[in-house]
C-alpha cells in the first residue's frame, strides 16, 4: 500500500491504539493534519503548545498510556520544551511529534526552523529526526516502545515537511526484532541473590520504613506494595510522586515525607534502621541534607533505572528491576523465610484516626517467624508522633479563609476516586498534605520540574483520559494565570473540569521564603486578588465562575460546582495570604531540623 | 555513510582517528600524567546522526569532566567506537557508566583502569627548527621514535605515537624550541591481555589444596 509519510504517521499512531492527540497545527506539520480528518483518533485543539504537552502528561498520569502531542516546527516545538522537561523529571511516558522544515532547508535558518532534536536532547529519553518517509512506521514504533518501557519518559519525533509529503510503502513492524534499537534492553527482573538479601534485611529490621516513590505507580505495583506492607507490617511513606500508590487511610500509611512532609513521615525515615526505597530516587526535597538523611538506616533500593542506584545514597542492597516484579519476587522470598500470605484481614483500614490507641493495627508480621524483631514498639512510637504532631491549621470563625480548609472541604465533598491535579507552590503542598489519596492514579502534579501552570492543562488531559471520573484542579492564582487559556480548549471540547483557585494574591511559596529567610523583604511576589477578575475571566472562556470569600460559602460553592457537568467551572477562593506551608525543613537543612508549625503568635496572622 | 553520521563527521572510514578537542578539565589538571585520575571508557555506539553530541552532552549536563575523547568507525559500519578518558575525580565512574548506558544509541560500554589498559595517542607538532636547532630536534625525535613528516626552511612537523605519558614528556622537551602548532588525537585504548592467567590460577589452586 502506497501512502504519504503523513498518512503513514497517522496510521502508525492508530496502530499504537492512540485515542487522542493534543496539538496545534502550523506550516511544517500541515501535511500530517490532513489525514487526521479521516482518522479515528480524536484531536484536541489547544490554545498554546505548552497546554498540549501538559494535557498529554495529565492523560498519561491517569491512564498509564503514553500521552501524544503534535505541534509544528520552530516556536511550536520550543513551546513544548517545558512539558518535555517536566515529563523527563517525572518519568511520564509521552510521545511528541513535531513538524520540521524540509530536509533541504535544514541548517539554513529557514522560516520557523529550530533544531528541536538538539534542543531537547537532554530532556527527552530519546528523540529522532526522520529523514526518510519509509522509516516512519518503524520510528513511531520505536518511539512508543522507548517511551513506555524501562523507566518511562518523553520522546520526540521530528518530521520534516518533505518527509511527510513523500510516498512510502506501508508496513508495520510485527515484533520488537524489527526495531532498530541495538542499545536498548531495559532490565525488569531483580537479581535473585539481591532479592534474598533484601528479604533478610527485612526480617532483621526493628524500625523499617517503606519509602515508596513514583516508580510504584509507573510499574502498576500498588497492589503488590500493599501486599508487601501488610504481610511484613512495615509502614509506608508515599512521596509527592507516589501519593495514592498506597492508600492514605490505610493504618500503615504515614503519608508524605520531605520538605513539607508530615512530622511522622519525615521523622520515621530519620530514625529508621531499614529503608526500603521502592521506585523512589532520594530526591533532595525528600532527603534534605543528604549526609544527615536517615543516618542509621540500611538501604534497599529498587529501581528500574540502574543509574538511580547509588546516585545519591549508596544502597546496601541494590536491585535494578521493575518495582512490581521485584516486589513479587520479594514476597516469594519472604514466603520461603516464613512470612506467608495474609488471610486478608490482618490489617484492615481503620482510618487515620486509629492512630491513637490502635498500636497493633500495623501488627508486626504474622507470628512464627523465628528471630524476627517485634515491630510493636516502632509502631507505637510512630503512633505517638502522629498524635503529638498532626498536620494542623486554624480556621477561625469569621476569620480569613484558610486554604487548608478549602482543600479539606473539597476532599470531603467529592467522590473518593476524584482525580486531583495541582500546579506548583503552596497550594500543591496543601493539596498533597490534606487530600486523602486512597486510589492510585488520582494525583496529577509536577513533582521534579516544579512547573507552574501545570494544573489546568494536566486536569484537562486527565479528564480526557478518564471522562468517567470527577477531575478537580487545585491551583494557585500565580499558576492559573500561566495556562488558564486552556479553559477555552476545555469549553470548546466540552471537557468539564473544575478548578479551585486558592487565590492568596501572592506567589505564595516565594512569599513564604521571603518571609522566613529574607527578613520579610517581599520582592516581586504580590499579584493582587482582583486583577484579573477571575469570575469574569472564567465566564469569558465559556466556564461557570464563582467567587468565595468566607468559610461558610465554601461548601455551597463546591456543591454547585459538582452539579455542573456540561462545562468547566472555576471557583476563586480568596484565601489567607499569610498562611504558610508547615511542616517545613529549611532548604539544605537536615530533616531533623523540621519546623512543625509557626511559632506562637505567628502563622495565620 | 550518509552525511552527518558519526564516521563522516570525524573524517570518514579509513581516515583513522577522528578527534574532538579536549573538553575543559578542572583547574590545575594535568594532561593525563596522573595515572590514577582518569579511567578509560570505551563506548560502542550506533553510527547515527547526533550520537557524539548525545555522548558529549551527557558529560556536560551531568558535570563529568573529560580528559580526551576520540571517535572512529569500527569494522562494522553500523557502529562507531568512542574512547573517553574520564576524570574520575569529577564524578564517580559508576555514575558515568550508568548514565552513558542509558543513552539509547549506546550499545555497550567497557571500562578500563589505567593499569589494565594499553593506551596510545598520536601527536602532530610543528616546531621552530632553523638550521642551528635542526640537529637537536632530530635527535630528540629519534630518541622518542617519532618521525619527521614535513620540513620547511626553519620549521619541521613531527609525528609521534605512543603512551600518553611519553607524549607528555616529548611535548615538554620539544616546547623550548618553539611550538608553532600542536595537535593531539586524544587517546585510544584496548584492554591488556592476561598472560598465563590460567596457569597462575592452577598454581594457586594447587597450593591451597596442598
Amino acid at each position: 500500500m502506497r501512502l504519504t509519510g503523513a498518512q503513514a504517521l497517522i496510521k502508525s499512531l492508530e496502530m499504537q491504539h492512540v485515542e487522542v492527540i493534543f496539538g496545534l497545527p502550523g506550516g511544517a506539520i500541515l501535511p500530517v493534519y490532513d489525514p487526521i480528518l479521516d482518522s479515528s483518533i480524536r484531536h484536541v485543539l489547544v490554545r498554546h503548545e505548552q497546554g498540549a504537552g501538559h494535557m498529554a502528561e495529565g492523560y498519561a498520569h491517569v491512564t498509564g498510556r503514553p500521552g501524544v502531542a503534535m505541534v509544528t516546527s520552530g516556536p511550536g516545538a520550543t513551546n513544548i520544551v517545558t512539558p518535555l522537561a517536566d515529563a523527563a523529571m517525572d518519568s511520564i511516558p509521552m510521545v511528541v511529534i513535531t513538524g520540521q522544515v524540509a530536509t533541504t532547508a535544514i541548517g539554513t535558518d529557514a522560516f520557523q526552523e529550530c533544531p528541536i532534536t538538539g534542543v531537547t536532547m537532554d530532556i527527552t529519553k530519546h528523540n529522532w529526526l526522520v529523514t526518510d518517509a519509509q522509516d516512519l512506521p518503524r520510528v513511531i514504533a520505536e518511539a512508543f516502545h522507548v517511551a513506555t518501557t524501562g523507566r518511562p519518559g518523553p520522546v520526540l519525533v521530528d518530521v520534516p515537511k518533505d518527509v511527510s509529503n513523500a510516498p512510502m510503502d506501508w508496513y508495520w513492524p510485527s515484533s520488537l526484532d524489527e526495531l532498530d534499537l541495538p542499545g536498548y534492553h531495559p532490565q525488569t527482573e531483580g537479581d535473585p541473590g539481591q532479592v534474598r538479601r533484601a528479604a533478610e534485611l527485612i526480617l532483621g529490621a526493628r524500625r523499617p520504613v517503606i519509602y515508596a516513590g513514583g516508580g510504584i505507580l509507573k510499574a502498576r505495583a500498588s497492589e503488590a506494595l500493599r501486599e508487601l506492607a501488610e504481610r511484613t507490617g512495615i509502614p509506608v511513606v508515599t512521596t509527592l510522586m507516589a501519593r495514592g500508590a498506597f492508600p492514605d487511610r490505610h493504618p500503615l500509611c504515614l503519608g508524605m515525607p520531605g520538605m513539607h512532609g508530615n512530622y511522622t513521615a519525615v521523622t520515621a525515615m530519620q530514625h529508621a534502621d531499614l529503608l526500603l526505597a521502592l521506585g523512589s530516587r532520594f530526591d533532595d526535597r525528600v532527603t534534605g541534607k543528604v549526609s544527615a538523611f536517615a543516618p542509621e538506616a540500611k538501604v534497599v533500593h529498587v529501581d528500574i533505572d540502574p543509574a538511580e542506584l547509588g546516585k545519591v545514597r549508596r544502597p546496601d542492597v541494590a536491585i535494578a528491576g521493575d518495582c512490581r516484579i521485584v516486589i513479587e519476587e520479594l514476597l516469594r522470598a519472604l514466603e520461603t523465610m516464613g512470612i506467608g500470605a495474609t488471610d486478608g484481614t490482618s490489617v484492615s483500614g481503620t482510618g487515620r484516626g486509629g492512630a491513637s490507641s490502635d498500636g497493633t493495627s500495623g501488627r508486626a508480621a504474622p507470628a512464627g517467624v523465628a528471630g524476627r524483631p517485634d515491630l510493636g514498639p516502632w509502631m507505637a512510637q510512630l503512633r505517638a508522633w502522629q498524635e503529638e504532631f498532626p498536620l494542623s491549621y486554624n480556621q477561625e470563625e469569621g476569620g480569613a479563609l484558610k486554604p487548608q480548609f478549602v482543600v479539606e472541604t473539597l476532599r470531603d465533598m467529592t467522590p473518593d476516586d476524584t482525580i486531583v491535579a495541582a500546579g506548583v507552590g503552596q497550594h500543591q503542598m496543601w493539596a498533597s498534605q490534606y487530600w486523602k489519596f486512597d486510589y492510585p492514579y488520582t494525583w496529577v502534579n509536577s513533582g521534579g520540574a516544579g512547573t507552574m501552570g501545570f494544573a489546568v492543562p494536566a486536569a484537562i488531559g486527565a479528564k480526557v483520559g478518564r471522562p468517567d471520573k470527577m477531575v478537580w484542579a487545585i491551583d494557585g492564582d500565580g499558576c492559573f494565570q500561566m495556562t488558564a487559556q486552556e479553559l477555552v480548549t476545555a469549553s470548546a471540547e466540552r471537557i468539564p473540569i473544575k478548578v479551585a483557585i486558592l487565590n492568596n494574591a501572592y506567589l505564595g511559596m516565594v512569599r513564604q521564603w521571603q518571609e522566613l529567610f529574607y527578613e520579610e523583604r517581599y520582592s516581586e511576589v504580590y499579584l493582587s486578588p482582583d486583577l484579573p477578575d477571575y469570575v469574569k475571566w472564567a465566564e469569558a472562556m465559556g466556564c461557570v465562575g464563582f467567587k468565595v470569600e468566607s468559610a461558610e460559602e465554601v461548601a455551597p460553592a463546591i456543591e454547585k460546582a459538582n452539579g455542573i457537568d456540561d462545562r468547566p467551572v472555576v471557583i476563586d477562593f480568596r484565601t489567607d495570604a499569610f498562611e504558610k506551608v508547615y511542616p517545613m525543613v529549611p532548604a539544605g537543612g537536615s530533616n531533623d531540623d523540621i519546623i512543625v508549625g509557626p511559632a506562637e503568635g505567628e502563622g495565620g496572622r | 555513510m550518509s552525511p552527518g553520521t558519526l564516521g563522516s563527521a570525524t573524517g570518514g572510514p579509513g581516515s583513522g582517528i577522528g578527534t574532538v578537542a579536549p573538553m575543559p578539565t578542572g583547574p590545575g589538571s594535568g594532561r593525563g600524567t596522573g595515572a590514577a585520575r582518569h579511567h578509560i571508557v570505551t563506548a560502542l555506539v550506533e553510527n547515527k546522526a547526533g550520537v557524539l553530541a548525545r555522548v558529549s552532552g551527557l558529560f556536560s549536563r551531568r558535570g563529568f569532566n573529560i580528559f580526551s575523547l576520540a571517535v572512529a568507525p569500527t569494522d562494522n559500519e553500523r557502529f562507531s567506537r568512542i574512547t573517553i578518558a574520564v576524570d574520575v575525580e569529577s564524578a564517580p565512574l559508576e555514575q558515568v557508566m550508568k548514565q552513558l548506558d542509558k543513552l539509547i544509541n549506546v550499545v555497550s560500554i567497557t571500562e578500563l583502569a589505567p593499569e589494565a589498559a594499553i593506551e596510545r595517542e598520536l601527536l602532530l607538532v610543528t616546531v621552530e627548527a632553523g638550521p642551528a636547532q635542526r640537529g637537536e630536534v632530530m635527535a630528540l625525535v629519534g630518541v622518542f621514535e617519532g618521525k619527521i613528516v614535513d620540513v620547511g626552511r626553519d620549521r619541521m612537523t613531527v609525528v609521534m605515537a605512543g603512551p600518553p605519558g611519553r607524549i607528555d614528556d616529548f611535548e615538554s622537551l620539544i616546547r623550548p624550541f618553539g611550538i608553532v602548532e600542536i595537535q593531539r588525537s586524544g587517546r585510544v585504548a584496548l584492554p591488556k591481555l592476561e598472560r598465563h592467567a590460567g596457569r597462575l590460577h592452577g598454581v594457586t589452586g594447587t597450593l591451597e589444596a596442598g
